[in-house]
């Protein structure tokens, strides 16, 4: 250990705004992103379903003469 | 494949000369943008002498990228880019009788035009002369690279702010060792290493554009 | 053995080994940092003529070498999707950008903050300090020139011929400090001589730029998934895994 006491841990020798400022916004930007990228996926999966119920409406009401294949098959998946 | 080149570029300049005013355009940029210093910063000749080298290499860059637009735009809304590639021409030769047209067009003006606005500047003719150099050298790299930027824009609807954005900083070695060059003629320390530089950097710009600009433009033309 | 290699380029295999791999780097980057930050923030000396300033080194380098280290690694995705038509390769590309970004403007920050106190000014215009803002240029230009097309086929090739262009700058910002006389300081760690560092200070910041490095994979794993949910909607295993949820 190369600091004495807790309050020289945080002083760091008079640099302790430069330190701690640096090593603060690195902290928030890594953590902040990483919870970003994680929740992404959550959100991204709940736009999909809304996404595919949209679909679904649209292909039910177009099974008629506009119905295209790919209409028809997603209907047969079900 | 040189004689194609040739008419590619014989057909640039003669686009060119028929809107002979659209193309005066980016050298009037050039001496209003230049004249535009002495007025906001200073009139005090010594202080211009300093900041010449930067204010007409600046301009100049800044000249060529708005002349990239009437290269390319037109003939990529008209379908005439479509109709070169399809009919056989390599992307890579549009791409350099382009560049070389804008060159002819733009860039050699400015080279020509610069030493009066150094002269404006307080300038001294040695360091009015070697800015002369550094544009000759410097000017050719940046319409190639320019070329790039433009053909990757070439469809989007914000294309000339994005274009700025992307080419921006591929010209900043190109403006480093340019502006460098005269800075360093005027204090009357040697500038050969600038100018060695700005010729590999045109070297360079010459062999990779044709390559990145014809691939951005199949990118945009599909 | 080669199968394993072209399943990379499926999105539902990417996908799925993604979701396996997750809980280890997560768990792998929490430890590599927890670890990182003891040696740099305790159990290595302070430098002899900066005093503690030195600690921020343990963050920054780690940052700007990452940084660069994303960004050949978007060229070289961007270049694969390019020319054999991998959309893969194009989705690790774009997930690449961000973060990426995110790194170079720290790595900035912490070297203007630690610029401060040890050499006087936070900025100077010389070679390598410019050429890294650059790189945070073409970052930017990347992701506004990806964003700016309608279709995404096209927008992925447009951003990989940028990002492959840029890549030039790399090599430039990397040899800077040996070609010209640079207020930044040269390489202490080279492949063939002995480090010039204190024993604890190179534990500490070869630590942390392995702890940055895994955080990077793992973040970028993170924003492979949901850029293959995204991009991979129409297919029907995507379709089952929503439902399912």
């Amino acid at each position: 250990m190369y600091f004495e006491s807790f309050q020289e841990f945080i002083h760091m020798g008079g640099h302790g705004f430069y330190i701690w400022l640096c090593y603060a916004v690195v902290s928030i930007a890594l953590i902040g992103y990483f919870i970003y990228s994680k929740s992404l996926a959550t959100s991204n999966q709940k736009e999909l379903i809304n996404f595919y119920r949209r679909m679904d409406a649209r292909v039910q009401n177009e099974s008629g003469i506009n119905a295209t294949k790919s209409n028809l098959k997603s209907e047969e998946d079900k | 494949m040189n004689s194609q080149i040739f008419s590619l570029i014989k057909r640039e300049i003669s686009v060119v000369l028929r809107s002979r005013s659209e193309f005066v355009y980016p050298l009037a940029f050039f001496v209003i943008v230049t004249s535009l210093f002495p007025l906001a910063v200073t009139p005090d000749p010594n202080q211009l002498a300093f900041i010449a080298p930067g204010v007409i290499w600046v301009a100049a860059l800044l000249s060529i990228l708005l002349s990239l637009n009437g290269f390319y735009q037109a003939d990529y809304e008209e379908g005439g880019l479509e109709q070169l590639l399809l009919s056989g021409v390599s992307g890579s030769s549009i791409v350099v009788a382009k560049s070389v047209a804008n060159w002819f067009v733009t860039g050699l003006p400015l080279v020509i035009v610069a030493p009066l606005i150094g002269v404006s500047f307080n300038v001294d003719a040695h360091s009015n002369w070697i800015a002369m150099v550094s544009l000759l050298l410097g000017t050719p790299s940046i319409c190639f690279i320019g070329s790039i930027g433009m053909c990757l824009t070439l469809g989007l609807r914000n294309g000339g702010v994005l274009l700025t954005l992307l080419v921006l900083p591929l010209f900043i070695p190109v403006l480093i060792f340019g502006a460098s060059a005269v800075g360093a003629a005027s204090i009357g320390v040697n500038y050969s290493g600038q100018l060695a530089i700005l010729g590999a950097l045109l070297i360079f710009s010459i062999m990779v554009a044709p390559f990145a600009g014809a691939a951005a433009m199949k990118i945009s033309i599909d | 053995m080669w199968t394993w290699f072209f399943q990379l380029a499926s999105p539902k295999w990417v996908y799925q080994f993604a979701n396996k791999l997750l809980p280890w780097f997560r768990a792998a980057t929490v430890i590599l940092f927890l670890v990182g930050l003891a040696y740099g923030l305790l159990y290595s000396p302070m430098d002899y003529q900066q005093g503690n300033t030195v600690r921020i080194m343990y963050i920054h380098v780690p940052a700007a070498f990452l940084s660069m280290f994303v960004y050949v690694l978007m060229a070289i995705s961007g270049g694969i999707g390019y020319i054999w038509r991998i959309k893969m390769a194009h989705i690790v590309s774009v997930s690449c950008a961000p973060i990426g970004a995110i790194l170079t403007l720290l790595a900035l920050f912490t070297g203007a903050i630690w610029g401060l106190p040890t050499w006087g000014t936070f900025w100077q215009w010389d070679a390598r300090l410019t050429s890294y803002l650059i790189l945070f240029f073409l970052y930017l230009g990347f992701m506004a020139l990806h964003s700016a097309f309608d279709d995404r086929k096209t927008a992925d090739r447009a951003a990989a011929v940028l990002a492959l262009v840029g890549l030039v700058n790399i090599p430039i910002i990397h040899f800077s400090v040996e070609w010209w006389n640079s207020l930044h300081q040269g390489a202490t760690i080279s492949k063939f001589e002995k480090p010039s560092m204190d024993v604890d200070m190179l534990k500490a910041l070869l630590t942390m730029i392995v702890a940055f490095q895994v955080y990077f994979f793992t973040v970028l794993l993170q924003r492979v998934k949901a850029e293959i949910l995204q991009r991979e909607k129409l297919s029907s295993w995507v379709r089952k895994l929503v439902i399912d949820q």
